[in-house]
């Protein structure tokens, strides 16, 4: 299991996200999941790829309120604390 | 009222031989062959060459070829900057025998190694046999009734008749249709390979004496149909018409076909009673020619029922499975483009292999090399044979415009 930093997470997040589309250079923690074309099905798979890196879980409910990548990054911070 | 009639003006392939519909028809009568290893891959086919990276991550591999022969024929048909029709009265109907079976495949092992937690959410929404007619109509916002066919190897054709009866009626102007496939996986080659179906040979040579199964094969075609005046008022490029369509079942056996061809053949008198047409204008057949020993000789053997033997004996027949190999629920879209194209270039593809005839096979199955032929009417006729695991059987009857 990797370690949770901020910075760990963030590359993590970000890479995952590039590859279901965007161009990198796109994917900034301010950038909403709905300018980057990432609907509820990519948020599953990178949730599935949050809980296989960092053994963090995140259930339905809880993407459902993430707009941004920031929003994304922040949560799971958080619940690896 | 007179029926509507429906016009093909545009025609997208991505077969074993390549991208594109031209390389199709023109390699195929060149004689050459896109089979290798004993199975017809689309190794030309660069899915990043053609599609972006979030189009490529959310569809299967047939629908990668789908997407791109689309993008070539809505091209050819003049649709590309904007559809012509509301899109509303725009359909979508996709043939595919089997549907995702890559992604399926995959996931099946992660599930198995990792886990359902581990599954992705787009296993399903990739390997359904409606994936294809989906992803279409969302490409192109095509609004009009979309969904698949499956009707295993008869699929395509289906499609095709289907999608033509959809504009016969009414139900729509124009319609996106034909056909997709990509099976090449350790489980459709294990399923073939134990059902006898498929060549041990790795040959494909239809109704030649020492044929012994079919050579898989993968890719697409597609088609744009057209209500005639419609297109006719917009100024459409029209490549042929789809003037018959004929559809039946052998209730028989899951995988083997009649043996006397009597429900193909009715199939055949069918297409030809829809187009209003007769035995003796037909130019040319183009056989489902699967190279199995049985297919090959309940296919001569309906051709000879519908058309009677002596006329039967004056048409020329050939398969482009002995150029690609089988494209299952694709094969009767890619094989419906070739058909077109070969009418209006006034050429009879030939049936590559075909070295040492099947002496109970006495038909004119144009063997090895290519040959010009002159129509009987004004207009260049043919029929399509597709046949399908579960008894089903499709003829369509097409015109071309040379």
């Amino acid at each position: 299991m990797a370690t949770a930093t901020p910075e760990a997470v963030e590359a993590r997040i970000v890479e995952a996200l590039a590859s279901f589309g965007p161009d990198i250079e796109q994917v900034t923690r301010d950038a909403t999941f709905e300018e980057l074309d990432i609907d509820s099905l990519d948020l599953v798979e990178l949730a599935q790829i949050v809980e296989d890196d960092y053994g963090v879980e995140l259930k339905g409910d809880d993407m459902k309120n993430l707009k941004t990548v920031g929003d994304a990054i922040e949560l799971v911070v958080a619940r690896a604390s | 009222m007179s029926r509507r009639r429906v016009v093909i003006t545009g025609v997208g392939a991505v077969t074993p031989l390549g991208v594109g519909a031209d390389v199709l028809l023109r390699r195929w009568v060149a004689g050459e062959s896109g089979i290798a290893d004993g199975e017809g891959a689309c190794r030309d086919f660069v899915a990043t060459d053609h599609l972006s990276k979030k189009e490529i991550r959310r569809a299967d591999r047939f629908a990668h070829f789908a997407m791109v022969a689309a993008d070539e024929a809505l091209a050819q048909a003049g649709w590309s900057e904007q559809l012509p029709y509301p899109t509303e009265r725009i359909g979508c109907v996709l043939a595919t025998g089997i549907g995702g079976l890559n992604s399926l495949e995959a996931q099946h092992d992660v599930l198995r190694d990792e886990g359902p937690k581990a599954v992705s959410p787009l296993s399903v929404p990739l390997f359904m046999p409606n994936a294809g007619a989906g992803t279409l109509s969302m490409r192109y916002e095509l609004r009009g009734q979309s969904f698949s066919v499956a009707s295993a190897c008869a699929a395509g054709s289906h499609a095709i008749g289907v999608a033509t009866r959809m504009i016969q009626y009414g139900d729509a102007d124009a319609v996106l249709t034909g056909g997709g496939e990509a099976t090449l996986t350790p489980l459709a080659r294990a399923s073939f390979a134990s059902a006898s179906a498929m060549s041990p040979s790795g040959f494909s040579r239809p109704f030649d004496t020492r044929r012994d199964g079919f050579v898989m094969g993968e890719g697409a075609g597609i088609l744009v149909l057209e209500e005639a005046e419609a297109a006719a008022a917009r100024g459409a490029t029209v490549l042929g018409e789809v003037l018959g369509y004929g559809s039946t079942s052998d209730a028989y056996h899951l995988t083997a076909p009649e043996p006397e061809g009597r429900h193909a053949a009715e199939a055949i008198r069918l297409a030809l009673r829809d187009a209003g047409r007769e035995a003796r204008q037909i130019d040319y057949v183009n056989a489902h020619g699967t190279s199995t020993p049985i297919n090959d000789a309940s296919e001569t053997a309906a051709i000879k029922l519908a058309l009677g033997e002596q006329t039967a004996r004056a048409i020329p027949i050939s398969s482009l499975k002995s150029s690609i190999g089988h494209l299952l629920g694709a094969a009767g879209a890619v094989e419906a483009i070739a058909t077109l194209g070969a009418l209006n270039q006034g050429t009879l593809p030939p049936t590559l292999g075909l070295e040492q005839p099947d002496p109970e096979l006495d038909l004119d199955y144009v063997p090895l090399t290519a040959r010009p032929f002159a129509p009987r009417a004004e207009r260049p006729l043919a029929l399509s044979n597709s046949f399908g695991f579960g008894g089903h059987n499709v003829v369509l009857c097409l015109e071309g415009v040379a």
